[in-house]
């Protein structure tokens, strides 16, 4: 977002009068939204006086800031011995397979044990996808045979991590589109089979949002939110040209936090949520 | 939503009645609100009031003021102008030999299923496809392409997995597909960030060595503001001769394809909405304004039933 911040530095300092209409589209395309940006631009007109780069970085850190979440603590495994699991969701590729295999690396690096369950039975080598990327960072995956009712998968992955006394299981399952009702009733299904072993499972469920994606995300975490009851998202590509600045809106408006955070299609291009390095980064 | 719209629309030329005709002074309030609806439905911003400024030039005059709903006049106008922007010219694909489609866009937009979609659109219409796996970087991107050929019942060309250069690639498959009686090969690429310089030349590498009469960029229909950012890299990259939007079985309001039109001036071919394969179709400009204007898509709805 460094190219955002030269442009608002060239569209304030060489000016006498600030181009207001400029600014709201500066910060309406770093993903603001609407509503967040007529705040920040308010709060600007309000300062009665001519506004320098320095008020705009600061005012807009201080609207972003208090828009999102503190930190959270690292993921902890459970104190019963029993699999944290975890559970991935989202549309039609957001990420959901790569992430579920960047977090199982980022737990094992963290000195925990990790399984990976291979949920989605529907997608064409959906299941290959997910075994080569654990056989590239040594993570065992559990699959079930093609077609298969993804429910059994996780059932059977859940099974196998109990008896293996693994740490954290994590379940990739299919995209699906918020709007298919059957597909997220799907959802359900899985979450009662989680729990039919450990009535607490599943200990967290993520879903997955492209940070490019635009207003619909909204719609989307309140749809997966119904459906399957949302404890954080992951947003993913935030080495592109979009800023996942739809996260604060999805905050805001439903409590739903971001928890981590994709930035390339290689493992270790992944992180943990963390505000302040989240708010420098979209400015 | 176009009704919340046009209700909002009603009342700020409430206090217009009896004005009669627009005139510039009058239309600002109601254009900022018809600004901010597209660029909540995902228009880029400076596409969104481009756009608007155009169209204000012509709806000066226009008499919908002495009508009971003025909100839903101009919105009809709107929808008049955005249908007519999006449909330009809706040519086929040049498929003149030696057909080569070459599929392109973000990650996870859809290429590797519109690609397949495709081919089956095409076997359909009597052509011979052949399809081509080029990405080399997604885990499991070949075989994908494998499977879905084969439910297609199209040939596909699946490079060793220790392949790392797409050129090469390329070249084997032009001398596999000499072999193989097809008419059109579509070239599946890998996903990548339109700012990733490094992916992007060897796109551009791609293309250079195929010189595809057709290269078309995949599209999610949920894109937001950076539709702009990825319409104009990927154009000025490898020049796209269009766009195919995807995911539009969705209910996202589908800006970007107003955007993307408008930066790059290239056509929309075909909408995808779903994940089966025989869920690829013509794009509909008049639906696609109603849905960006909030109208729903009623029309495709129905006809998809
Ligand atoms: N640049 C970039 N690409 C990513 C990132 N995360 C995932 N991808 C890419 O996005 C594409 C889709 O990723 P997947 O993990 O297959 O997505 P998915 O959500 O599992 O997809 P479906 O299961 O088909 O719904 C792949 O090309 C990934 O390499 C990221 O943070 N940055
Ligand atoms: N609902 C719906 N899903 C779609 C549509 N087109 C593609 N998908 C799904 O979107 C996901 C990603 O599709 P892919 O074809 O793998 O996307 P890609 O662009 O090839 O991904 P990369 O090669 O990793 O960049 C898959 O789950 C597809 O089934 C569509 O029109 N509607
Ligand atoms: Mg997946
Ligand atoms: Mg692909």
């Amino acid at each position: 977002m460094a190219g955002f911040f030269k442009s608002l530095i060239n569209k304030i300092s060489n000016r006498a009068d600030i181009d207001w209409d400029d600014l709201e589209a500066s910060l309406i395309a770093a993903d603001l939204g609407v509503h967040l940006t007529t705040y920040i631009i308010d709060d600007l007109r309000d300062l009665g006086r001519k506004v320098t780069v320095d008020d705009v970085v600061e005012i807009t850190r201080r609207h972003l800031s208090d828009k999102l979440p503190p930190d959270f603590p690292e993921l902890t495994p459970r104190p019963d011995g029993k699999p944290f699991v975890i559970l991935v969701v989202g549309v039609n590729g957001t990420g959901k397979t790569t992430s579920s295999a960047k977090l199982g690396l980022w737990l094992k690096n963290r000195g925990h044990s990790v399984c990976l369950a291979a949920a989605d039975t529907f997608r064409a080598a959906a299941v290959e996808q997910l075994q080569r990327w654990g056989n590239r960072l040594d993570i065992p995956v559990v699959a079930g045979a093609p077609n298969a009712d993804p429910s059994s998968v996780c059932f059977n992955a859940h099974k196998q991590a109990i008896a293996d006394k693994t740490d954290f299981l994590i379940c990739d399952t299919a995209g699906r589109l918020h709007t298919r009702h059957n597909l997220m009733e799907e959802l359900t299904k899985i979450r009662r089979t989680m729990a039919k072993q450990d009535e607490t499972a599943p200990h967290l469920t993520l879903l997955v949002v492209d940070a490019t994606t635009g207003t619909n995300a909204m719609q989307q975490a309140k749809e997966f939110h119904k459906a399957s009851p949302l404890d954080g998202l992951i947003v993913t590509k935030m080495d592109g040209s979009g800023k996942g600045g739809i996260a604060i809106t999805i905050y805001e408006n439903l409590d739903i936090p971001p928890r981590f955070l994709g930035m390339g299609e290689e493992p270790d291009q992944f992180a943990i949520f963390r505000r302040d390095t989240f708010v420098k980064e979209v400015l | 939503m176009f009704s919340t719209l046009a209700d909002s629309l009603d009342k700020s030329f409430r206090d217009l009645r009896g004005v009669g005709r627009l005139s510039e002074k009058n239309i600002t309030d109601a254009l900022r609100q018809i600004r901010i609806a597209l660029v909540e439905a995902d228009v880029e911003f400076n596409v969104a009031k481009n756009f608007i400024e155009r169209v204000k030039d012509k709806s000066i005059g226009e008499d919908v003021l002495k009508s009971i709903k003025p909100g839903e006049q101009i919105i009809k106008f709107f929808q008049d102008e955005l249908t007519e922007l999006l449909g330009g010219d809706q040519a086929p694909l040049d498929l003149n030999p030696p057909a080569r489609v070459l599929i392109c866009g973000l990650n996870g937009a859809g290429k590797t299923t519109t690609s397949a979609k495709l081919a089956l659109r095409l076997k359909k219409e009597g052509r011979r496809p052949l399809l081509i796996a080029c990405d080399l970087y997604r885990p499991a991107a070949i075989e994908q392409l494998a499977t879905l050929g084969k439910q297609a019942g199209v040939p596909v060309y699946t490079p060793d997995a220790s392949e790392t250069d797409v050129v090469k690639v390329a070249k084997d498959a032009l001398a596999w597909a000499e072999n193989q009686n097809g008419t059109v090969l579509i070239f599946d690429t890998a996903g990548r960030q339109e700012i990733d310089d490094k992916l992007i030349l060897e796109l551009k590498r791609l293309h250079e060595f195929l010189k595809p009469k057709e290269t078309l960029l995949v599209a999610d229909a949920a894109t937001g503001q950076q539709a702009v950012s990825v319409a104009t890299h990927f154009d000025d990259a490898v020049g796209i001769t269009g766009i195919i939007l995807t995911k539009l079985d969705g209910d996202a309001r589908g800006g970007a394809a107003l955007s993307m039109r408008e930066v790059t001036g290239k056509p929309i071919k075909f909408a995808g909405e779903g994940e089966k394969l025989d869920q690829l179709y013509e794009f509909h400009p008049n639906r696609m304004a109603d849905r960006i204007l909030g109208k729903g898509d009623i029309v495709g709805m129905v006809e998809q039933v």
